[in-house]
């Protein structure tokens, strides 16, 4: 946890130089804080390991099922049917599947322990700022709830940015807020279950990369292990006979079959994907299909599959944003009083942004001497994340319950809000529908312009916080109720 | 991957312990009257692009020119990064062939030109912000949302310039 002693010293030397005034703990107490990385404060329903190098979502049951259904498929395929085809056949075919094998593993978990993208959630003094323009523009009486969307003109196609209300941020274009993860996440496609992260600017390529390479692995498998059963049967004279030998090749086969047509059907669907240059979540409103009207363009494509592809593909990639393994430091200059350095998260960033609207945030201040040091309480005061106990059946998404899409037409927002369905992941009965519906083979959440739920139902958690404060100053009530209502709805569908 | 995050922390780190410290020590008495944030521009799409506007409360401190030429470069330094050119491409596939192992010892384009602008940053404030007790952040710090340029009081200040 510590990076050593230099690390200490360095911050000994800061409070000494800062302090002129104010709190009385500060220098004798610094050597014995403990120093906390930021992934310990992270306001986000994320999990993290290994000291923050790896993220991922809360709910990642589905992704050790992934993991097993790879490995154990694998494992039986290298197992029973491979001494006999490279026997029989050629050698290369284990090498050709240990390839794949290694490459599908490699970018399953790259994808799934990378950030996707998370942008972080504004500083007191950003979010105080942005709700001052907000309140000039609106004309500031108090009563009227002021406009939360921005417009932008892009390429000539004029997009709406939304103010988040959890992250206190105008999202930028193309990004969205994960209900599940509680985050906003940069070109955000997706949350998917299956790899127990979301999929968005950061992991996207590697994501794509999975499906692609499972898609050939199963094949691979499946072809080989019908060769093989063949093989053997002509060998050993009697079908039968030949299961009988290789039992394993059975599962097998069953486990391929039915991850062929979605896997495949996925993989399909993303390079449309991006050979258009979209999300998943755009492809899904239709934001910019031509039947919303004779000019609407995707202005974000480059003009030709090629460049699209390698943008998304093999164009540069960004950096985390959210620097989970650095330090939270304590003392730099802040405008809001006892607050904890560079990020605030937790109930003292709603406590924050309460008074900020609350007060005139400049005047009140600036007349207090403000650099801030440590002091214990506010170092053991953050809530710790990562160990939030929210009630599991409400984030779980069970497979095989096809969620009606009529019941989530049914929830409305006055801002225009886009709830999409769930879709659920039945291997039963998928195999029926056309292939445009491919995509409803692939179990994931797509994302809906909402804030966070504050209040997922049967959990009591702390992030009611940002709710509440909301609700207190600009008094939408409706509004929020709206929302709650339509949080509550997403929520019970998830959990059915 | 790790490598990768430890970089990033590490830098982000040393840019706090320096622009903190060179600041307190040339300020006397550091008292924060009001930050002004540069917000990003879209109109280009997603890419990383902040405002030219000037905002108001800088006026009385700060040439316009200088905070321009300020914004420009950091505009076209982000927009270095996110190039799509062959240097880039070929960075991509020779990651993908080499299942992404080699970024354990070479930095991404991106890093190499976050270092570049963490460097332009700390140089900006040496010479044009802190003798005009402003500050700016470095937009890493803020997610890339913001470019944060703090305003303190014009109180007993002695300029070290």
């Amino acid at each position: 946890m510590h990076l050593g002693v230099s690390e200490s010293m360095r911050e000994c030397e800061y409070s000494q130089i800062s302090t002129r005034s104010s709190t009385p703990m500060e220098t004798p107490f610094k050597k014995k804080i403990p120093k906390k990385r930021k992934w310990e404060s992270f306001p986000g329903r994320n999990k993290f390991y290994c000291d923050g190098r790896i993220m991922m979502a809360k709910q990642t049951g589905v992704f050790y099922l992934t993991l097993v259904l790879i490995l154990v498929t694998c494992g039986l395929f290298f197992t029973f049917d491979c001494p006999f085809l490279a026997e029989h056949l050629t050698p290369v075919i284990p090498v050709v599947g240990g390839v794949l094998f290694v490459f599908v593993l490699g970018t399953l978990l790259r994808t799934s322990f990378s950030d996707p993208g998370v942008l972080p959630r504004a500083t007191p003094d950003e979010a105080a700022d942005l709700e001052r323009q907000i309140d000039v523009a609106n004309g500031s009486t108090g009563y009227r709830p002021p406009p939360r969307t921005k417009e932008v003109v892009i390429n000539g196609q004029t997009v709406k940015l939304k103010y988040c209300f959890t992250c206190k941020i105008f999202r930028p274009p193309r990004a969205s807020h994960c209900s599940l993860c509680d985050n906003c996440v940069e070109r955000f496609d997706h949350h998917c279950p299956w790899v127990g992260n979301c999929v968005g600017r950061r992991n996207y390529r590697f994501f794509y990369m999975f499906i692609l390479s499972l898609s050939f692995l199963t094949i691979f498998i499946f072809a080989f292990v019908i060769t093989h059963i063949i093989l053997r049967s002509s060998h050993r004279g009697g079908f039968l006979n030949a299961l009988k030998d290789s039992p394993a090749s059975v599962l097998e086969v069953v486990v391929c079959f039915f991850s062929v047509w979605s896997i495949v059907g996925l993989s399909g669907f993303h390079t449309y994907l991006i050979s258009s240059n979209q999300t998943t979540n755009e492809d899904i409103k239709g934001s910019w299909s031509s039947k919303r009207g004779k000019d609407n363009y995707n202005p974000y494509s480059h003009g030709n599959i090629v460049t699209n592809c390698c943008a998304a593909l093999c164009g540069p990639l960004p950096p985390s944003l959210i620097d989970r393994r650095g330090f939270v430091y304590l003392d730099t200059p802040q405008l809001a009083p006892p607050t904890n350095g560079i990020t605030v998260y937790g109930s003292t960033q709603s406590q924050q942004s309460h008074m900020a609207a609350a007060t005139p945030l400049l005047q009140q201040q600036s007349s207090e001497p403000v650099i801030i040091t440590a002091s214990p309480e506010n170092g053991g005061a953050l809530p710790s994340r990562t160990s939030l106990g929210l009630g599991g059946p409400c984030t779980s998404l069970p497979l095989g319950q096809p969620t009606p899409a009529t019941s989530t037409a049914s929830l409305s927002c006055q801002e225009s809000t886009d709830m999409l369905p769930v879709h659920a992941h039945a291997h039963s009965h998928n195999h029926s529908r056309p292939l445009q519906d491919q995509v409803a083979h692939h179990h994931f959440l797509t994302p809906e312009d909402l804030p966070s739920p504050p209040g997922m139902l049967p959990c009591n958690t702390p992030l009611g916080h940002s709710h509440t404060v909301q609700a207190g100053f600009y008094n939408p009530a409706s509004q929020d109720s709206l929302h709650e209502d339509s949080v509550r709805g997403l929520v019970k569908l998830s959990s059915v | 991957m790790a490598t990768t995050d430890l970089n990033c922390s590490e830098f982000h780190n040393d840019q706090i312990a320096t622009l903190s410290t060179h600041s307190l020590q040339e300020l006397q008495h550091p008292v924060v009257s009001t930050k002004v944030f540069i917000q990003r521009d879209y109109s280009s799409g997603t890419l990383c692009k902040f405002q030219n506007k000037f905002p108001a409360e800088l006026e009385s401190r700060l040439d316009r020119q200088h905070f321009e030429e300020t914004i420009q470069t950091l505009n076209n330094l982000y927009a270095e990064a996110e190039k799509l050119g062959g240097k880039s491409y070929l960075e991509g596939c020779l990651a993908c062939l080499t299942a992404y192992t080699i970024f354990l010892c070479m930095e991404t384009q991106y890093e190499k030109v976050l270092r570049k602008v963490a460097r332009y940053i700390k140089e900006q404030n040496e010479k044009v912000y802190i003798p005009r007790s402003l500050l700016l952040t470095d937009p890493i710090e803020r997610g890339l949302r913001v470019i944060e340029i703090t305003v303190f009081e014009d109180r007993g200040f002695v300029p070290t310039s």
